[in-house]
């Protein structure tokens, strides 16, 4: 095997996107997204089966389109990686069957990863003609946010060290748009539909709780997130505004929420940073496409010293290319492929890097 | 000579030949493992029957009927099998197989091949026997139903003998497809059998918190 500079397929089934990249070391050759999310959104959130029956369908169609597009040969690789978890079970095992199956015909190494991680190894990509970018440092934090998970991470080296520093303890915070989309009429998936409804909105109009901000809730959740209450809250403003016979101002309530989430990810992603003494912060998820969540960012770790990484939206989002990467990072840094025995994980810790 | 998988009931791997018959066969009846398994139970089939991929002509996958999320396992295995190793992929009924076992080792007449569903469900198929070159033949497709409703005497199968299944045989599902292949007839569809639509709850609107 080539530990160099090792030519990887990544398979990601975690959720509803069906992720298929490759990479040579850390030089992305293709991002391949089969996405089923249009047929959720009639559903108002993803439904795990059909989740799961659109893998099976996009698996071989999306492997021919990566290979295709990195211009090599499935032959050519010297390894697969596959997303053994966390995240849904059924979609999950999709992936982790057919990579297996992939590295038997072929007869390659497997390397069985953390999702969460993998959303981390994204910013180690660069396309062929980026300029030479600083190399991620470590120690990092790192927050992932989207409507999966929501979870603040110390990275102290990304094959070896990673730690959970707090997650969500109820909705993922890509959720709570979905939720508070529906509360206001909108349509699934409510992270964009919330970012345009706020145009022109004062997000101080409201002042809707921040999860888990509190003294008291600090103590034992000072790192943990909390957006069940956020959503109660928008809906009970919302409520009393039409038991008034009042109008609801749409604009106003999607700004002021939107603000309460962004302050809250940012409160406690810039206190880690601040407290740990560790003066980087990289984002990852689905969420980060939200443009506000971006500008705040920049503010807050300008203003704290803090530097800021956000790999490119389409590498944040759920991908083959952060699977792969990772894998390349361990195959790099000589660790040993995974057993063939390895399972789907739902609730696999951030800290099982490699399975 | 074929690989082939099967998970619409537990997970079983075979290489067959049409001339050699099951050369080797792997399997386990447990029907929760499917993903943790089935990588190596190719790997350790092919090590046993001494093929290389190479050497395969087809990699055959059991299209169920079957419990959607192991059976979605084995048919993104065998597809994506015959993807890497730039094989045909074969798609075969797994009723077929367990319909065609019984026929082989010496049942004669018809039959209702009955697996289980999952939540208090059966899958069915009725066969009326085997043809000249001993493929069963398939009367009535696939279908699930309330155990209950099989033993309904007015049942329209329910003269016929009943064979509960509790696994499926891929030997015998690379079989068939080796017979179909030798004998120029069609393949099942490629198209997993869930035969039931997801479970979903459409959105009913938000409910009231205060
Ligand atoms: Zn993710």
């Amino acid at each position: 095997m080539n530990r160099t500079n090792p030519l990887v397929l990544g398979i990601e089934t975690s959720c509803d996107e069906t992720g298929i990249g490759i990479v040579r070391g850390t030089t992305l050759l293709s991002n391949t997204i089969a996405s089923s999310m249009d047929e959720h959104a009639r559903y108002g959130g993803v439904v795990p089966e059909v989740a799961a029956r659109a893998h099976l369908e996009e698996l071989v169609p999306a492997i021919r389109a990566a290979t295709a597009e990195a211009g090599i040969n499935l032959a050519d690789i010297d390894a697969v990686a596959v997303t053994s978890g966390p995240g849904l079970a059924g979609a999950l095992m999709v992936g982790v069957g057919a990579a297996k199956a992939l590295a038997v015909s072929l007869g390659k190494p497997i390397y069985a990863v953390n999702h969460l991680v993998g959303h981390v190894g994204a910013d180690l990509l660069r396309s062929d003609d980026a300029v030479a970018e600083a190399p991620l440092e470590y120690p990092t934090i790192a927050l992932l946010v989207s409507g999966g998970h929501t979870s603040l991470l110390l990275v102290r080296d990304i094959v070896s060290d990673v730690e959970l520093l707090g997650e969500t303890i109820d909705d993922a915070a890509g959720e709570a748009f979905d939720k508070v989309a529906r509360i206001l009429g909108l349509p699934y998936p409510g992270g964009p539909q919330i970012d345009r409804a706020a145009q022109g909105g004062d997000p101080k109009a409201i002042r809707f709780p921040r999860g888990l901000s509190q003294t008291k809730d600090m103590a034992r959740h000072r790192y943990d997130f909390s957006f069940s209450g956020l959503k109660t809250s928008v809906a009970r403003w919302v409520e009393q505004r039409q038991d008034a016979g009042e109008p609801v101002p749409i604009a106003d309530v999607a700004a002021s929420f939107r603000e309460s989430v962004v302050d809250i990810l940012l409160i406690k992603a810039v206190a880690a940073c601040v407290d740990l003494d560790v003066p980087r912060l990289l984002l990852g998820g689905g969420v980060i496409a939200n443009a506000r969540l971006r500008q705040v960012a920049v503010e807050r770790t300008d203003a704290a010293g803090i530097a800021l990484r956000i790999p490119p939206l389409s590498l944040c989002t759920d991908n083959g290319a952060m699977i792969a990467a990772l894998g390349a990072q361990l195959i790099m840094a000589g660790h040993e492929p995974s057993s063939l025995g390895f399972g789907a994980d739902s609730t696999l810790p951030v800290s099982e890097i490699q399975v | 000579m074929l690989l082939a998988i099967d998970t619409s009931a537990g997970t079983s791997v075979a290489v067959v030949d049409l001339e050699r018959g099951v050369i080797a066969e792997l399997g386990t009846g447990d029907t929760m493992r499917h993903a943790e398994v089935v990588g190596r139970l190719i790997a350790d089939c092919l090590d046993e029957a001494g093929v290389r991929v190479a050497d395969l002509s087809a990699v055959v996958g059991g299209m169920g009927p079957g419990p959607f999320t192991g059976l979605r396992v084995g048919i993104a295995a065998a597809r994506v099998f015959a993807l890497g190793a730039g094989k045909p992929f074969v798609p075969i009924i797994s009723h077929d197989a367990i319909a065609y076992g019984r026929f082989r080792s010496g049942h004669v007449g018809g039959l209702v091949v009955v697996t289980d569903a999952r939540r208090r469900e059966v899958n069915w198929s009725a066969y009326s026997g085997a043809d000249a070159v001993g493929l069963p033949i398939r009367i009535d497709p696939p279908g699930v139903a309330k155990p209950t409703a099989l033993q309904e005497p007015d049942w329209l199968h329910a003269e016929l003998p009943r064979v509960d299944a509790a696994t499926v045989s891929a030997g015998d599902l690379g079989l068939v497809a080796e017979i179909l292949r030798a004998n120029r007839r069609a393949f099942a569809a490629d198209e997993a059998l869930y035969l039931r639509s997801p479970d979903v709850t459409m959105p009913t609107g938000p409910k009231r918190v205060s």
